[in-house]
């Protein structure tokens, strides 16, 4: 597909196409894409009716991109990402109820509540962490990566990043340092066109990021963000290279987040390029679901009886450990300067 | 038998370093500079050549990204040391200190971690102006999850540094250029590794006539003044080793001689505004009873200024001892 095209939602989108992949990861691209979507939705309900009390950055729309590359990573890798990261953390295999609990600010959460929605870990996955200022994680993953040649292991670190954040100047130094230092750092950028309530093109003289991979001299990819099962068939021989020869990656895929920029409204009434017609077009045209569905169907893997009998199970069981999560306990006072140091008065 | 050599502050430095890198393979060093001559004085000389430049690195011009992956590598298990020959070219890495390391253990309720150590220089004077000598100290001792330590004696900078590089918390180590040549006699083997949740002020003099508070160059203008004042008026001289957080325990050292002497002297060789020299006269009121507020207080610092280049400026802008002496007289 060409550039246009792969922004533009009302252009024709390449026919799925199996690839490599074995019908099992198939079926596990899909459950993963679920269980982020539900998982988020439910969020959004959530704060909706003022249950989560900070805001949330959803990724509902852009399930594929982590969903088909957490089939290729291991719990030894070190994972970062930014604001919109709930969908980080559950394609690793992340605890939804931990993670409930985290953006409830509850106990049981991924870090006790303290972190909440825009700051999360879970380093039993691989995942080391999240926060909200823009390209702050990018140049830690670079330096994970720093270890990990270090340690001569043959571990990867991913760094998960926005079309905004290529606008952060320290991520122009995390590429140049990479590649001048041959890290095993995998550049994600998830590029949904917009940052907030700004369009690419009101930011940028160039719509594709991978640019600056190329002013870098590090290889680069550039996908239908939505198209789960093409990613996972080429991002599975970039990874294991990665491992191998330890150097850095730069993959660009183009999505589109159906929600606003943050919380549960759609934000067609902000900014200038958003609209309704859009936003209609990605859901109808490019949802990375029902493209990965249509698989499933065509290469006869699941019908789709089987299909929405597995969603409805999935979703009951996420509702389930919601309705846990809101019984967990807050924590309490007395707790309030204990991580503060390792020694904490 | 215990074998003493003399070493100089900058010598001091660069044996933490060697020992470090001899003894912990988690361990490396990365900033601007560290092949070269130039940048780090003395205090690094040849570090490259016999531990190898994967684990020496002088790295391009990103003082952010630098940081920060010494940041991230510490959160991946190793203790990285990433060093900044002025103060003034770490502010590119703010982010990284203020939003990243020093609130990693807190936001993630201590299950990830950034155990990095930062090596920021002060290299004051030499008409080098505004952007090349500032003691920006007290930014980054405002900010709760990191510890900032300013070694003032050649044990403690070598103490200090391996104590530093050994602490689960992030840590700044800030070491000033003026003591470099500053030399003690001092065993290197088996010394034991400080813990820095625990350390508390040294005395440098002991006396009843003033309790004169300090760190880094400031305890050094400080002995000199001294040295010139009357010998009949000695002085507690208490060098602060740590300067962030400051433990109760460390506080109660300083009161116990400001209840003695009732006259408190903070010499700071940075701004006095919202400095290190406001904060511990603030906590040393804290804690006396209110039948001991009637004691004399005083700020010996920098002019409110950025450092001058011209050499005729530059001297009175150095006036730390000079002022002092000029205190003590009047007091």
């Amino acid at each position: 597909m060409n550039l246009k095209s792969l922004c533009d939602p009302f252009a024709p989108i390449d026919k799925p196409s199996v690839g490599s992949l074995a019908a099992d990861e198939l079926v596990k691209l899909h459950q993963l894409m679920c269980r982020i979507r539900f998982v988020e939705n439910r969020i959004a309900i959530g704060r909706k009716e003022g249950l989560i009390g900070g805001p949330v950055h959803l990724s509902v729309g852009q399930e594929a991109i982590p969903s088909a590359l957490s089939l290729y990573l291991n719990s030894d890798d070190a994972v970062y990402g930014a604001h919109r990261s709930h969908s980080h953390v559950l394609a690793l295999g992340g605890d939804v109820y931990k993670l409930f609990c985290e953006v409830l600010g509850k106990i049981d959460g991924l870090s006790g509540g303290l972190g909440g929605s825009m700051h999360l870990t879970d380093p039993s996955c691989g995942f080391m962490g999240s926060v909200p200022i823009v390209a702050a994680t990018v140049p830690l993953a670079v330096g994970s990566a720093l270890a990990m040649t270090l340690k001569k292991k043959n571990n990867i670190a991913v760094s998960y990043l926005g079309d905004g954040a290529m606008e952060e100047g320290v991520v122009h130094e995390a590429l140049n340092f990479a590649s001048q230092f041959s890290l095993p750092v995998l550049f994600v950028v998830e590029n949904n066109l917009y940052s907030s309530h700004m369009h690419i093109s009101q930011r940028q003289p160039g719509t594709s990021m991978a640019r600056f991979a190329d002013a870098n001299c590090i290889s680069s990819a550039v996908f239908d963000g939505n198209n789960a099962a093409l990613m996972a068939d080429q991002m599975r021989d970039i990874i294991n290279d990665m491992r191998r020869n330890h150097k850095p990656f730069f993959m660009e895929a183009f999505t589109y987040r159906w929600y606003g920029h943050v919380d549960w409204r759609d934000d067609i009434d902000v900014g200038v390029f958003r609209s309704k017609a859009e936003l209609n077009a990605w859901k109808e045209r490019r949802d990375p679901i029902k493209r990965i569905e249509d698989l499933l169907i065509s290469e006869n893997v699941m019908d789709s009886s089987a299909i929405a009998l597995g969603k409805s199970h999935l979703k009951t069981t996420i509702d389930l450990l919601w309705d846990k999560a809101l019984d967990c306990d807050e924590p309490t006072s007395d707790t309030l300067l204990d991580h503060v140091y390792f020694f904490s008065k | 038998m215990t074998e003493t050599v003399r070493l100089s502050y900058a010598d001091a430095i660069r044996e933490a370093f060697r020992f470090m890198l001899q003894n912990d393979p988690d361990v490396f060093v990365l900033g601007q500079g560290l092949w070269s001559p130039w940048y780090v004085g003395n205090s690094m000389t040849d570090l490259d050549k016999e531990f190898g430049t994967q684990r020496v690195i002088d790295t391009p011009v990103s003082e952010s990204l630098t940081t920060a992956a010494a940041v991230g590598a510490s959160i991946s298990g190793m203790k990285p040391i990433v060093v900044h020959p002025r103060m003034d070219f770490m502010l590119y890495a703010m982010d990284t200190i203020v939003n990243q390391a020093s609130k990693w253990r807190y936001m993630f309720q201590g299950r990830s971690s950034s155990p990095v150590t930062i090596r920021s220089i002060i290299n004051r004077g030499g008409e080098q102006g505004a952007q090349h000598s500032q003691s920006l100290q007290s930014l980054y001792a405002h900010i709760p999850g990191i510890r900032v330590v300013m070694p003032y004696t050649p044990e403690d900078a070598y103490d200090l540094l391996v104590a530093s590089v050994n602490c689960k918390d992030p840590v700044i180590y800030i070491d000033d250029r003026w003591l470099y040549d500053l030399s003690s006699d001092f065993c290197l083997r088996n010394r034991p590794v400080l813990s820095l949740s625990e350390i508390t002020p040294n005395f440098i003099h002991r006396g009843d006539f003033a309790t004169v508070v300090s760190s880094s160059y400031g305890v050094e203008a400080s002995r000199r003044a001294l040295q010139a004042f009357s010998s009949e008026k000695p002085c507690d001289l208490i060098d602060l080793r740590a300067i962030s957080p400051i433990s109760e325990k460390s506080m109660e050292v300083i009161r116990t001689s400001v209840r003695k002497t009732s006259k408190l002297v903070v010499v700071d060789a940075a701004w006095a505004e919202c400095g290190i020299s406001s904060e511990i006269i603030a906590r040393v009121f804290e804690g006396l009873a209110p039948s001991n507020h009637s004691i004399c207080v005083k700020r010996v610092t920098l002019p409110a200024a950025p450092a001058p280049c011209a050499s005729s400026l530059e001297s009175v802008y150095y006036s730390l001892e000079r002022d002092f002496l000029t205190y003590l007289e009047q007091l």
